[in-house]
């Protein structure tokens, strides 16, 4: 019994990692220009249908770099023709606007392909099990959480090793003296919006072949998501990475012990734990202007 | 642009008052569709969930009650008058019941039919009830429906959870799969769920088989990873889904992702599921009310007609809402009057209808439910499949040709209706 309850801490962890493509993106968007992008799970949606479009003519791999570049690039348009002009307005307007976001998205998308749920399978080349002792994991997942620790990192390096990360880690901070000091946000929240719904969008293609992809699709994900930025933490990115592995283990947790019927409430519940504690989320910086 | 961020003040309450009201998008619902009225149309309603996890059946549901409308008014209509229906999104069990009674008091519909969520049908028959207005269910199994929740003015064209289960029940049994053996069953956790978990428990009991575990999993969990861990460390003789909507599919998906390889069967179903899941990933043994391929005439036409319209086939809920207007249509048409109390006696004294498959179906007198044959389907292997639909070989009907229909639907003390 003891080494399937391992198992199940371990799968958990795991498990929490497919949350953290959709945590990171929106706790970026929502540091940077206070918006809270109610639309992000129509991203991840989009970019698993774009995958069903895209790879029966560029194969899997090729949809796993185009999709999610498209979807950055429909993030980037809406970035520039709608959230920008959000960014001074008070946090309800720019809320109601991504909510008409997503349910236009979410419509559009019935439109185009219909309700019914379609069908995509693992590419075969990606099929099969790994097997460690008495642990069973899928191939496929195992190269999912490898690309997801390499966007982590990645996005982890960006922002904290180079100029740019700078910028932004600025921006989150104080965008007023980063004003002063001569800099412009402008093309810094462009990027933003572009890697944060791109993660989405990758998130989307990674998930297709395992999860059902149906309309509303998007809807599933981003309450969890939500749930791991809120324990994370505003502004802090390790806090989401922790609060997503966090979300997982105490999943995991639940399941090893038999409770399975509680495995989603049980996250809501460590969700309002948390912020009766620490209302700024476990890792929450203290940003000046959300004060 | 240097002043960008400038105004954008946030409270630490606003702030989170926005994070919280993004982990409440589970609640979007889509608007509501109302058609224009023709002055002298007969009106029906039609309330079934189009959004959230069992939105993609009821798709099938409207696009079945568009193609019967369009027929019925091509062959002159119901007693000479065109046939209207007004289609609305249920959403859930509240939403049902406040659109259900406006459409009985501001619409004046004739009658409701529709629906998938058993949680919604009982809510929508209260309001039937107490406005003396016929609802026909199509979509919800469970047995309590039919059982201590019937009521007089609620009728089934779906099956209840005990034809399924008895149905696939028989499949088991000839696959030896029940008698001494144990089972690992997965259960959707609500209404329909503990439903058909119970219905499943007794059949299994009943013929000597028994429980590895038996899991409850919440409706809006998308990942089985942690599940089909328990399910290889119990190694079972059967693993037994009675879930419900796109669950189905994200557990056949992944089932076949972990490469386990105990037997599979369901006692809840739709085909749409299968199609979703697709070749690679469908496989087990299920129960089904109807299916596109089914070799009766009726089912050839109907599947024709509704591939002609919408480029693919329909699915057992399209030919629940498809036979529900029918039925109405035909007794409005036969009774030449759309009176509640002429159609409710007219069923209740068992008038035949064609149902598209071998054998008429009747509405049993003692609880509403429409009795018919129905199917255990079986999933083919990967390569044996010639197209994204024909995914799996079909069972002759159940119960065979000399058998009475009722043998698969409740009885005795199984489920108890008090009309009321």
């Amino acid at each position: 019994m003891l080494t399937l309850f391992i198992q199940q801490v371990l799968n958990g962890l795991l498990d929490g990692v497919y949350y953290l493509l959709i945590a990171l993106g929106l706790s970026l968007i929502f540091s940077l220009g206070g918006i809270v992008n109610l639309a992000h799970g129509a991203f991840y949606a989009i970019g698993a249908y774009l995958t069903i479009v895209l790879a029966p003519h560029i194969g899997f791999g090729g949809a796993m770099v185009a999709s999610p570049l498209l979807v950055a690039l429909i993030g980037i348009v809406v970035e520039r023709s709608l959230f920008q002009r959000f960014y001074r307005s008070d946090p309800i307007l720019s809320l109601l606007l991504t909510f008409g976001l997503a349910m236009v998205a979410e419509q559009s998308l019935r439109m185009i392909f219909g309700a019914p749920p379609l069908s995509f399978s693992i590419p075969p080349a990606l099929r099969g099990q790994i097997f460690i002792g008495d642990f069973i994991y899928s191939r496929y997942r195992a190269m999912l959480l490898l690309i997801a620790a390499a966007c982590v990192l990645g996005l982890w390096f960006l922002l904290q090793r180079t100029a740019f990360g700078r910028v932004i880690r600025a921006g989150v901070q104080n965008p007023d003296m980063v004003g002063a000091l001569g800099i412009s946000l402008q093309p810094y929240m462009v990027a933003v919006a572009g890697i944060g719904i791109g993660l989405a969008g990758l998130a989307g293609v990674l998930l297709a072949p395992i999860y059902s992809i149906h309309p509303a699709m998007g809807q599933e994900i981003i309450t969890p998501a939500f749930v791991v930025v809120v324990i994370g933490g505003l502004g802090s990115f390790w806090g989401v990475v922790v609060a997503a592995l966090m979300v997982g283990l105490v999943k995991g947790i639940t399941i090893g012990l038999g409770y399975t019927q509680w495995s989603t409430a049980v996250i809501y519940l460590m969700m309002l734990l948390v912020l009766l504690f620490r209302p700024r989320g476990l890792f929450g910086e203290r940003i000046q202007r959300f004060e | 642009m240097s002043d960008l961020l400038k105004t954008t003040r946030l409270s630490r309450r606003q702030a989170l008052a926005g994070l919280g009201a993004g982990a409440a998008t589970g609640l979007i619902a889509s608007p509501s569709i109302i058609l224009a009225q023709t002055p002298d149309a007969i009106r029906f309603g039609h309330l079934t969930p189009r959004t959230g996890f069992l939105g993609p059946l009821g798709e099938y549901g409207v696009m079945a009650v568009d193609l019967a409308v369009e027929e019925i008014n091509a062959a002159g209509g119901v007693n000479g008058r065109k046939l209207e229906a007004l289609k609305e999104d249920s959403v859930n069990p509240q939403t049902a019941s406040t659109k259900a009674e406006r459409m009985i008091e501001r619409d004046k519909v004739t009658c409701i039919l529709g629906e998938i969520s058993s949680a919604s049908c009982l809510t929508i028959s209260q309001v039937a009830a107490r406005n003396k207005t016929l609802f026909v269910n199509t979509g919800g199994n469970s047995d309590a429906l039919r059982g201590e929740s019937c009521n007089r003015y609620m009728f089934h064209v779906e099956h209840q959870n005990s034809m399924y289960v008895k149905s696939c029940g028989r499949s088991l049994m000839a696959q030896g799969l029940v008698k001494g053996k144990k089972w690992f069953s997965l259960t959707a956790d609500y209404a329909f769920g503990h439903d058909l978990s119970k219905v499943a428990k007794r059949f299994m009991e009943a013929n000597g088989g028994q429980f590895a575990a038996d899991k409850l999993v919440p409706t809006d969990a998308t990942d089985f990873s942690a599940l089909l861990l328990e399910i290889r460390a119990a190694k079972p003789d059967l693993v037994i889904s009675n879930l419900a909507g796109n669950q189905i599919t994200n557990f056949l998906k992944q089932y076949a992702e972990f490469g386990l390889t105990f037997p599979v069967a369901g006692f809840g179903f739709d085909t749409a599921l299968a199609w979703a899941a697709g070749k690679d990933n469908f496989g087990g043994t299920w129960p089904c009310v109807w299916h596109h391929l089914i070799d009766t005439p009726g089912t050839k036409a109907f599947v024709a007609a509704f591939t002609k319209k919408y480029g693919k086939p329909p699915e057992n809920q399209a030919w629940g809402d498809y036979m529900a207007v029918k039925i109405m249509a035909q007794s409005m048409n036969e009774l030449k009057s759309t009176e509640t109390a002429k159609i409710l006696e007219h069923w209740e004294k068992g008038a035949k209808f064609d149902v598209l498959k071998g054998r008429e179906g009747y509405f049993r007198a003692s609880d509403h439910q429409l009795i018919s044959e129905m199917y255990t389907i079986t999933a083919l292997p990967a390569a044996q499949v010639k197209n994204q639909w024909d995914l799996f070989t079909s069972s002759p009907p159940v119960p065979g040709p000399n058998e009475d229909m009722e043998v698969i639907a409740t009885s005795g003390d199984e489920a108890v209706c008090k009309m009321s």
